[in-house]
């Protein structure tokens, strides 16, 4: 029993998935809105982009280890 | 990892998605010890290896009009410093050896990791642990060595109101302990979620009405983590960046 409730656990953590899914969604949106206003600022902002990427996108892993764990560790 | 949920159902699953990245001893024998040759130091050595290849190759000719072997070994080195330049500043490009260390590995073990039956170093949070505590180490280490106690100002945020700072204050510290963290965990869960995901989908494979759609999902992944290799070691080697930057000038 217990380790099914380790299962449903993993795809309740898999939520967090989606929810990194929505943020970086935003991010990219978001620069790409602003790049094409002012397309020649675009360039220059590639790095800030992957940066803002990377940390939205950091939170969706922990969320996935959080499934490992129940998965694999508990 | 998991070796337990060998399930050999109807024509489904018959491998673990996790099984590709247990470490084995090439040479026999079962124990791992610490000076065991296993597939993840074989796989680390082959990048090394990789690396030592491509730049001395690379740079043996210095012609002017570079060959093709050149432009690649160039291309790397002028990529990888422009990042540090813009990034972190004129005065981090002493850093820029490290940096370029650290991203060329990382290159490396990636898309090694991407031939089939190869083994994927950078999937294990041993290896990636070891990278991120290495660049916090070196960070901390800079910023006091350079600014004295003037590196806790990197906790001191002097444009908040002054009752706020405090709790800004105990924000920042967690924030900085956790950037190891964060910044190792990133990379091999990555890695390692692409890999397993390219594996289930080998998995549905077997199965013969959905293998067409398996065939076609395995492609797209495999295309996806071409791409998500080398930005990850792309993002891992910027943020080594950012936070020598923080180190260099930690004024708020």
């Amino acid at each position: 029993m217990e380790g099914q409730l380790a299962h449903i656990g993993a795809g309740l953590a898999a939520i967090g998935s989606g929810a990194a899914a929505i943020g970086v969604g935003n991010v990219a949106g978001n620069y790409l809105a602003g790049a094409l206003r002012n397309p020649s600022a675009a360039a220059s902002q590639t790095a800030t982009l992957f940066i803002g990427i990377a940390f939205a996108e950091a939170l969706g892993i922990f969320s996935f280890l959080v499934a490992l764990l129940l998965m694999f560790a508990v | 990892m998991a070796s337990e949920a060998h399930g050999a159902e109807e024509g489904g699953l018959v491998f673990h998605p996790m099984d590709q990245f247990i470490i084995k001893p090439l040479f026999g024998g079962d124990e791992i010890g610490l000076f065991t040759v296993t597939n993840a130091t074989l796989w680390m050595a082959l990048a090394v290896l990789g690396i030592i290849v491509m730049m001395v190759i690379g740079t043996r000719s210095r012609a002017i009009v570079p060959s093709r072997s050149q432009s690649v070994a160039e291309l790397a080195y002028g990529f990888i410093y422009k990042m540090v330049e813009d990034v972190a500043g004129k005065d981090a490009v002493k850093f820029f050896p490290y940096i370029m260390t650290l991203f060329m590995f990382i290159v490396f073990a990636n898309f090694l990791g991407l031939i089939p039956m190869s083994f994927t170093t950078t999937s294990h949070f041993a290896v990636t642990v070891v990278l991120a505590l290495l660049v916090f180490l070196t960070v901390t280490i800079v910023g006091f060595v350079k600014n004295g106690m003037g590196f806790l100002g990197l906790f001191w945020v002097s444009s908040a109101p002054l009752a706020l700072r405090p709790i800004l204050a105990i924000i920042e510290l967690i924030s900085y302990f956790v950037r190891p963290v964060s910044h190792s965990i990133r990379l091999a869960g990555n890695v390692m979620a692409g890999h397993a995901v390219i594996k289930v989908f080998a998995g549905f494979a077997a199965i013969a009405v959905v293998s067409p759609v398996s065939v076609v999902a395995i492609t797209a992944m495999y295309g996806l983590e071409v791409l998500v290799s080398f930005i990850q070691a792309y993002v891992f080697t910027i943020l080594t960046c950012v936070y020598l930057k923080d180190a260099l000038h930690p004024s708020h």
